[in-house]
């Protein structure tokens, strides 16, 4: 029965993805080797050249969305662990409230929090407008249109994604713990390298796993709060399917990010310090 | 490679749901990746033969009942027209703002349509453009009948009964039109606008708003270079779209806009931007600072077109819906609400008469509509309006990527 | 000394993360100052007057409502089985060796780095060549698959914190494997299922690409509201936002109060 126990556990996901994931994926990979169009349809011919065309073609655009990507992901890591930090050692018995009101702004559509911050950062705004009425900034000043924009919306919004697995994994390790290496230590810095953040390093693994990968992958910041040479290579994936209806390139190219993805992953695995990027996954 | 013939489209159209289907369903709950293993099936259809049409029509009966699917905010709240419709035919009506994109919605119907099975929907309103052309080609768009659509012969504008896209009104009946034009902020920009050059000027570097569509963009690149989009080569579009990259490299092009582009010219983020009319009106109406110009060089003009898809349960009842929608007094009100331009042209003088017995505020809102050259194009700015340039799925392929490499950099 | 420091540290860090809330919630403020913008046309985006009036014709538009309704069913419905299923993965991967392991993992990272738009898309040529109508059920579907492995991967980073010798005591006490897992593993995993619920809610109610695809004729708030962009968003767009967020800040209040009647 126990060694039973992990196959139940994992038997109705393991259903869901296999149904609803993997046969789709299998559809997707055997498009993208094909060749043809909406007009005429689209024949299997193991056209593998879809992928190194799709490539040559979007290889700007697919750097340019793993560094933004990367970038973000490296922002919500500094900004949200001191916040899963003091929510978690200091957060008392209101620690589901704070994470509840970090995530109440997602329960309302991402149109209307696009449509609020262009009104708030307009160039003549009221935030940049009163600065430059100040003085402070240049009256050519902008944030929108811009790759900062982009960065700083994708960080806004996956920020909560970040915060939340860090919290879960720091939320479990004992405060006296940390007091008694304080003492031991004599250094609040060394306690906290020593011990907390060892013991946080699952939430990290997670919180990475749950925002660099979304965060490359996301067509709308860069459409919403981009200029011209922002493209992320979602919007391209987007533009392929569904405005040229060029299915065989769209597939491809998404094979081709989730495998720079995979392995992106897998050398961020290393870099933790784990062999075994499954196993690394499993934490 | 599988073409359907006029009868086995006939077919397709009555029976949505044939035999073939339910062994092909089979087939592919036995082993799901059935669906990897054979390509996407290519549906091109011949144009049916008119006996095919009438025969089609035929068979046909009224069922009291009709489905519309619309984009959003295109019907007034209180269902206004399609209650009178009710009331006046007994056809019962729902009704349901379910498209946002001409691209989503083609997106999402290919693949149900392609099966052979119906939308849910007896009318689906799209823009002209690549993926209304792909709806007839494929033959997702059922063939009006001609006979059943008084209205619209005696009251449709002239402009509207002879559109480029569909000849003959052979699949589709407008809803609504608009114009793409130039919009600027007259608090940023002094001078007069009346050209497409001010778009191209570097006066106004990193403060110009250009559309992200391909054949938006497009037409501006071939109208600034003096060609017509509707009769355009290759050549001509690769010279606009030298031309819009050069305009994007000197830094003049702050960005490619979607929908928010009069958001952002209204604040002054833009100072001048590509824009449809109706957006500006509204803005006019807002009292915000935004002013609308068709340019001397000219500008384009788009249409939301009717149409019935394949496989739809209540056709007759649907014709005789979009017809209804062509009485001058129906109209009129359905103008009134969305505020494009209409395709029936008396229209005009029903919100001049309406306007005459109101008063105060309401009186000024339909004067302002009535005279608005935004709702109501003049017969010179008629002139100046082009329309897309009709593609080919082959033509489209050299096409896209001209205008792409542009904008998505 | 080093406890005043301490105590300033903390001072410091408190303030910090109630900035960042205010960041996130900043939009938020300018979408509820537009829900009571009394605009003369179909645009609602520059200032005009203060009214009450659209809280008044909050329902006018039977379509808004029933998407909105229809968004609150399914993330309600969709985060249920989420939580469950995911939390049983999770618990699966973070505390047992088994076979197809790696291969498990491999799937749930799948699952996240699968593009929003190929995932909606090739959902639905399956729900196509199935014969499945699109309705609620298949937007549900939709929505447990691309939180699932969320929800997954948040289970996990707690579960493996864990020491499983307290269930291992509890078992030698005599306690069933449900018994265990009631009193024992589940408690300790709570604050990782309940991040894990508000991850997948979140994902739900604001899902718009994938939904746009296996909707069917079926509504949802997001799809409503991206539609109007069109046209311009009615103020009652603004003032469900605005409800939704004050219900959200009501539970987080009595949360908060109950918290501290409990100590």
């Amino acid at each position: 029965m126990r060694r039973l126990t992990p196959y139940l556990l994992a038997l109705p996901s393991w259903m869901w993805l296999a149904i609803f994931l993997v046969v789709p994926l299998a559809a997707m990979a055997s498009v993208s080797l094909q060749t043809g169009n909406v007009i005429d349809g689209f024949v299997m011919t193991f056209s593998f050249s879809n992928y190194g065309d799709a490539l040559g073609t979007y290889s700007t655009q697919l750097v340019r969305s793993l560094g933004y990507g990367a970038t973000a992901t490296a922002a919500m890591l500094l900004i949200g662990y001191p916040v899963a930090y003091w929510i978690a050692f200091k957060g008392g018995n209101r620690k589901s409230v704070y994470l509840f009101l970090l995530l109440l702004p997602f329960f309302v559509s991402f149109v209307l929090r696009t449509i609020s911050w262009g009104f708030l950062l307009a160039d003549d705004g009221i935030l940049l407008g009163t600065l430059k009425g100040w003085g402070v900034l240049s009256a050519d000043f902008h944030v929108l249109a811009t790759s900062f924009a982009v960065i700083a919306g994708l960080t806004y919004n996956w920020l909560p994604f970040m915060i939340l697995p860090i919290y879960v994994s720091l939320e479990r390790v004992d405060p006296r713990l940390v007091e008694a290496a304080q003492d031991l230590y004599a250094s609040r810095g060394t306690a906290f390298r020593k011990v907390v953040l060892p013991l946080s390093l699952p939430g990290v693994f997670a919180g990475v796993l749950m925002t660099f990968v979304p965060a490359t992958a996301d067509p709308v910041n860069a459409q919403v709060l981009g200029g011209t040479g922002n493209t992320m290579i979602g919007n391209i994936i987007q533009t392929e399917y569904l405005v040229n209806n060029d299915y065989p390139t769209a597939s491809a190219l998404s094979f081709t990010l989730m495998a720079v993805l995979l392995v992106g992953i897998f050398v961020y695995a290393r870099v933790l310090g784990t062999d075994n990027v499954l196993e690394a996954a499993a934490r | 490679m599988k073409h359907l013939h006029s009868p086995a489209l006939v077919r397709g159209m009555t029976q949505p749901r044939t035999r073939r289907d339910v062994f092909r369903l089979a087939g592919l709950s036995a082993a799901g990746l059935a669906l990897s293993a054979c390509g996407v099936q290519g549906q091109k259809a011949e144009p049916p033969k008119a006996d095919a049409v009438a025969d089609y029509w035929a068979q046909q009966k009224q069922n009291n009942k009709v489905i519309f699917a619309n984009w959003p905010e295109y019907m007034p709240e209180d269902h206004g027209p399609l209650k009178k419709f009710q009331q006046e035919t007994g056809i019962s009506y729902e009704y349901k703002e379910v498209i946002n994109e001409n691209t989503e919605f083609f997106g999402k119907a290919d693949p149900v349509l392609r099966a052979g099975q119906p939308l849910g929907y007896d009318i689906v309103v799209m823009t002209n453009g690549i993926q209304l052309q792909h709806m007839f080609t494929l033959g997702y768009a059922v063939m009006l009948d001609q006979s059943k659509m008084p209205n619209f012969q005696a009251n449709a504008g002239e402009a509207y009964k002879n559109r480029a896209y569909d000849p003959g009104n052979k699949y589709t009946m407008p809803f609504a039109s608009g114009i793409t034009g130039i919009a600027y902020n007259t608090k940023y920009v002094k001078d007069k606008i009346t050209s497409i050059d001010a778009l191209f000027d570097a006066k106004y570097e990193g403060r110009v708003g250009m559309m992200a569509d391909a054949q938006e963009i497009a037409n501006f690149g071939m109208i600034a270079l003096g060609v017509d989009p509707e009769t355009s080569t290759e050549d001509d579009w690769k010279k606009a779209g030298e031309k819009l990259k050069a305009q994007r490299d000197a830094g003049i092009v702050r960005k490619y806009y979607n929908q928010d582009y009069i958001d952002a010219v209204s604040r002054g983020d833009v100072w001048l931007t590509m824009a449809w009319s109706g957006d500006v009106f509204q803005r006019q109406l807002a009292g915000e600072p935004v002013a609308f110009v068709v340019p001397e060089e000219g500008g384009t003009i788009w249409t939301d077109n009717m149409l019935i898809p394949k496989g739809a349960a209540n056709p007759v009842d649907a014709m005789m819906l979009m017809d209804y929608l062509y009485k001058p007094e129906i109209a009129a009100e359905l103008d009134e609400y969305i505020q494009f331009v209409t395709p029936v042209p008396a229209v005009q003088d029903l919100l001049r008469e309406k306007a005459e017995s109101a008063s105060g505020e309401d009186k000024k809102a339909l004067l302002d509509m009535a005279e608005s050259p935004l709702m109501f194009p003049t017969e010179a700015d008629y002139a100046k309006l082009r329309s897309y340039t009709p593609l080919t799925t082959a033509k489209e392929q050299v096409f896209n990527p001209i205008f792409q490499s542009v904008t998505q950099a | 000394m080093r406890g005043a420091r301490v105590r300033f540290g903390d001072r410091l860090l408190k303030a910090y993360t109630w900035l960042i809330i205010l960041w996130l919630v900043a939009p938020i403020a300018v979408m509820i100052v537009f829900g009571f913008n009394d605009k003369q046309s179909k645009s609602n985006a520059t200032w005009q007057g203060f009214t009450f009036k659209w809280y008044g014709e909050l329902f006018a538009i039977p379509d808004l409502s029933g998407a909105l309704i229809n968004s609150l069913v399914i993330a309600a419905a969709s985060t249920i089985i989420t939580v469950v299923i995911g939390t049983m993965l999770g618990l699966a991967l973070g505390r047992h060796r088994f076979r197809g392991q790696g291969a498990t993992n491999f799937l749930v990272f799948a699952a996240i780095s699968t593009p929003e738009l190929v995932m909606g898309a090739s959902l639905l040529s399956l729900f196509v060549s199935a014969n499945v109508p699109r309705d609620r059920i298949t937007i549900t579907i939709a929505h447990v698959l691309f939180s699932l492995a969320f929800v997954t991967v948040t289970v996990r980073a707690r579960v493996v914190t864990l020491d499983p010798s307290l269930e291992e005591a509890a078992k030698d006490l005599g306690a069933g494997p449900w018994a265990t897992f009631r009193l024992v593993t589940l408690p300790s995993i709570l604050p990782g299922v309940l991040a894990g619920a508000m991850l997948a809610f979140a994902l739900s109610i604001d899902d718009y690409v994938v939904t746009s695809f296996v909707n069917g004729s079926t509504l949802t708030f997001p799809l409503w509201i991206i539609g109007s962009v069109k046209t311009g968003i009615p103020p009652q767009v603004n003032v469900m936002g605005t409800l939704i967020f004050g219900v959200g800040v009501l539970i987080a209040i009595i949360n908060a109060v109950a918290a501290r009647r409990r100590t």
